[in-house]
C-alpha cells in the first residue's frame, strides 16, 4: 500500500466505514500471498532441513530419527559409485555447459546474418526443448544402438571397420549423455545468443566498422564482450540442468554399464527409493543442493552487484 | 546492421555459401533424431534390419502406434501408453491451472500491492525455481501418506502445483511490473477493491503472459518424470514414466517401432503446442533469465 500516502487517505470514505471494510482491503494482498509463502516455507525450506535431518540419520528402509551424526557423509565419501557419479556430473557438465555455448554461440552469430528462412531455421534448432528428456533418451537410445543405430548404418555404407559403439562402453557411456543433452538444450542457448545479439546497440558495431575492423575481429573484440551477461545466464541454466539430470540417464544409459553413467540425481534416486538407504540418499541429496547454491549464489551475488552499479 | 557478408564478390558468395551449408547441416543434426523416430514408428518390424536407420519404409503401417496405444506393455500389463496419456491430461490439466491461477494473484499481489517486505518473500519463494528436487522428494513421500495422497493423481498434482508457484509467480510478477501504475492508483483512489482492480485493469492484459505461463507449465509438468516416478502407482503413472517401462520391459523380442511410436506419442503434445505458440514457449524459457 506504499500509493496511499496519508495525504490522500481521507478521500478513500469516511472513517468509519474504513475501519472494516478498508482493513480487509489493506490485509488482502498478504491474505492472497500467505498460502503460497506458507507452501514454500513447508515444501521447500521445511523439507530442505527435514532431508538434512534424515542425512544426520541411519534411517534405511523407512525413515528413522537415531542420529549418527556425518557419518552418511562419511560413507558417501568412501562410496566408489557416489565418486563414479560427481566425477561423471564434472564430465557430463562441463562437457554439456561448454559444448552447448560454443555450438550456441556459432550458430546465433551465423543465424544472425540476414538468413532467408531464419524463422524456420530457428525453429528446427529449438524444438529438442519441446520435448521430454525420456523421450530424448529412448531416440538416442536406438540411434546409439550399436547393432542397429548410427554404427550399422555406417557401416552399411561400407565402412565395415566403423566403431560408435560407446553406450555399451563403460568408459564412453557418460559422453552420449553429452551427445543427448547437447542436441536437446544447445538450441535454446542459440536462443539466448540470438536474443543478445539483436540487443546490441548497431553504433557500436559501425563505429567498429568505421575504423576498419574486419568482421571476425568485430565479433571478437566487440561483440562476443557484449554477450558476457547472457554468457553468464546460459551457464548458470545450463549447470542447473546439468546438475538436475535425471530422467535422460534413466531413459538412455540407466546409469550403466553397471553403475559408469551415474550421476548424482539417479544415485540419489537409487539409494532412496529401490536400495532401502534413506540416510545416505538424503546425504546425496544435500550434496546436490550444496553443489546448486555453489553456483547460484555468486550467480546471484554478480548479477545484484551489477544492478547496482548500472 | 551492417556487419553482415554483403558484397557480391566471388570470396562473398562462397562465404554465403558456406554460411547456408553450415546453418542446413546443423539443422539436420537437429532433425534427425525425430525423422529417425517417425520414420521407425511406421515401419513393421521385418524393414528394422542394421543398417536401415533411415532408409524410408517400404511397406509403411499404423500397427506400431495401435500397438503402442492399446496393447503394448509397460511392466506387468499389456494396455499401451493410451491409459497413460490420459493420466498425464489428468494431471496436467488441474495443475496448469490453479498454479497459473495462483502466480497470477501473486505477481499481482507483489506488484501492485506492495508492502513492507513483500521483495524479501518473493526472493523467498524464487528460491523454489532452483533448488533440485532431490532434496525434498523423501518428505514429499511421507507427506503425501500423510495426506492420504500416496500414488494418487491428486497427489501429483498438489505436488506440481507447490512446485510450479515459483514460476508462475516470477512469470507474473515480471510482467505486471512493468504495468503502468497510475490507472491503479486512480482506480484505488475510486474505491475499487483489490480483486476488481485485477478482474478490471490487470487481467484485461494478462493474455501473453497468462499464454507463457500456461505453456510452460503444460510443457514442464507433462514433460516431468521424477515426481511421476517417485510419487504415482501403476494405474496412476503419467506417459512418461509408461513410456520408460514400455521401452525396458524385457519380456518378448523388443520392437523398436512400437517403443518409436509410442515415444512419438508421448512427445506429441508438447511438440504442438511448440509449433502453434513457439514464441510463447521461448518467451517462458528466457523469462527470468534474459530479463533478470
Amino acid at each position: 500500500m506504499s500509493l496511499s500516502s496519508p495525504a490522500v487517505q481521507p478521500a478513500a470514505g469516511p472513517g468509519a466505514r474504513r475501519s472494516s471494510a478498508g482493513l480487509l482491503q489493506a490485509w488482502l494482498p498478504k491474505l492472497v500471498l500467505a498460502p503460497s509463502i506458507a507452501i514454500s516455507l513447508f515444501f521447500v525450506y521445511g523439507f530442505m532441513l527435514w532431508t538434512f535431518i534424515l542425512s544426520l540419520t541411519s534411517s534405511r528402509m523407512l525413515p528413522s530419527y537415531e542420529f549418527v551424526g556425518f557419518a552418511q557423509y562419511a560413507r558417501l565419501m568412501v562410496n566408489d559409485r557416489w565418486w563414479v557419479a560427481s566425477t561423471n556430473l564434472v564430465v557430463f557438465g562441463g562437457l554439456f555447459v561448454a559444448i552447448c555455448l560454443a555450438l550456441g554461440l556459432v550458430l546465433a552469430i551465423l543465424l544472425d546474418q540476414r538468413i532467408r528462412q531464419e524463422g524456420a531455421l530457428r525453429t528446427l534448432y529449438l524444438y529438442p526443448m519441446a520435448l521430454s528428456f525420456i523421450v530424448t533418451g529412448v531416440v538416442w537410445k536406438w540411434l546409439l544402438n550399436p547393432g542397429l543405430g548410427i554404427q550399422a548404418m555406417v557401416r552399411s555404407w561400407g565402412f565395415e571397420s566403423f566403431r560408435f559403439d560407446w553406450i555399451i562402453d563403460p568408459d564412453m557411456a557418460v559422453y552420449t549423455l553429452v551427445i543427448a543433452a547437447v542436441w536437446q538444450a544447445s538450441g535454446f542457448v542459440m536462443a539466448l545468443f540470438l536474443a543478445g545479439l539483436r540487443g546490441i546497440d548497431d553504433s557500436i558495431l559501425k563505429a567498429a566498422q568505421l575504423d576498419g575492423a574486419s568482421l571476425p575481429r568485430i565479433y571478437w573484440r566487440v561483440v562476443i564482450p557484449c554477450l558476457r551477461p547472457v554468457v553468464f545466464s546460459a551457464v548458470m541454466i545450463l549447470s542447473h540442468i546439468a546438475i538436475k539430470s535425471f530422467d535422460l540417464v534413466v531413459a538412455l544409459t540407466n546409469g550403466g554399464p553397471g553403475y559408469a553413467s551415474d550421476l548424482p540425481a539417479t544415485f540419489m534416486y537409487a539409494h532412496a527409493f529401490t536400495r532401502a538407504q534413506i540416510g545416505l540418499g538424503s546425504a546425496s541429496a544435500m550434496l546436490m543442493l550444496g553443489g546448486v547454491l555453489a553456483i547460484l549464489i555468486p550467480y546471484l551475488y554478480s548479477e545484484l552487484r551489477s544492478r547496482r552499479h548500472g | 546492421m551492417d556487419n553482415v557478408i554483403r558484397r557480391r564478390t566471388f570470396g562473398a558468395r562462397i562465404a554465403r555459401f558456406s554460411l547456408y551449408a553450415v546453418l542446413i547441416v546443423a539443422a539436420l543434426f537437429y532433425l534427425l533424431p525425430l525423422a529417425v523416430m517417425l520414420i521407425t514408428s511406421v515401419k513393421p518390424m521385418a524393414e528394422i534390419t542394421p543398417g536401415t536407420l533411415l532408409s524410408l519404409p517400404q511397406d509403411p503401417t499404423l500397427a506400431p502406434w495401435v500397438k503402442a496405444w492399446g496393447e503394448a506393455c509397460t511392466g506387468m500389463r499389456c494396455e499401451g501408453v493410451g491409459v497413460y496419456f490420459f493420466n498425464s491430461i489428468a494431471i496436467v490439466v488441474p495443475a496448469v491451472l490453479i498454479s497459473t491461477t495462483i502466480g497470477a494473484l501473486n505477481g499481482y499481489a507483489l506488484t501492485k500491492w506492495r508492502f513492507k517486505g513483500s521483495e524479501l518473500l518473493f526472493a523467498l519463494m524464487l528460491f523454489g525455481c532452483f533448488i533440485p528436487f532431490q532434496v525434498v522428494l523423501l518428505p514429499m513421500a511421507q507427506t503425501l501418506g500423510w495426506l492420504g495422497l500416496s500414488s494418487s493423481r491428486a497427489g501429483l498434482i498438489l505436488v506440481h502445483v507447490i512446485f510450479g508457484i515459483a514460476f508462475t509467480t516470477l512469470f507474473f510478477r515480471n510482467f505486471y511490473v512493468a504495468v503502468p501504475t497510475e490507472l491503479i492508483s486512480a482506480a484505488k483512489l475510486d474505491g475499487a477493491g483489490f480483486f476488481r482492480i485485477f478482474w478490471r485493469i490487470l487481467l484485461p492484459v494478462s493474455a501473453p503472459i497468462i499464454v507463457v505461463s500456461v505453456i510452460w507449465q503444460f510443457t514442464q509438468i507433462w514433460n516431468d518424470f521424477l515426481f511421476g516416478v517417485a510419487f504415482s502407482a501403476h494405474d496412476t503413472q503419467p506417459v512418461t514414466v509408461a513410456l520408460n517401462n514400455l521401452v525396458n520391459t524385457s519380456t518378448g523380442a523388443r520392437e523398436y517401432n512400437v517403443d518409436m511410436a509410442a515415444a512419438m506419442i508421448a512427445a506429441l503434445p508438447t511438440l504442438v503446442v511448440y509449433v502453434l505458440a513457439g514464441k510463447y514457449f521461448v518467451r517462458g524459457l528466457t523469462a527470468g533469465s534474459v530479463k533478470g
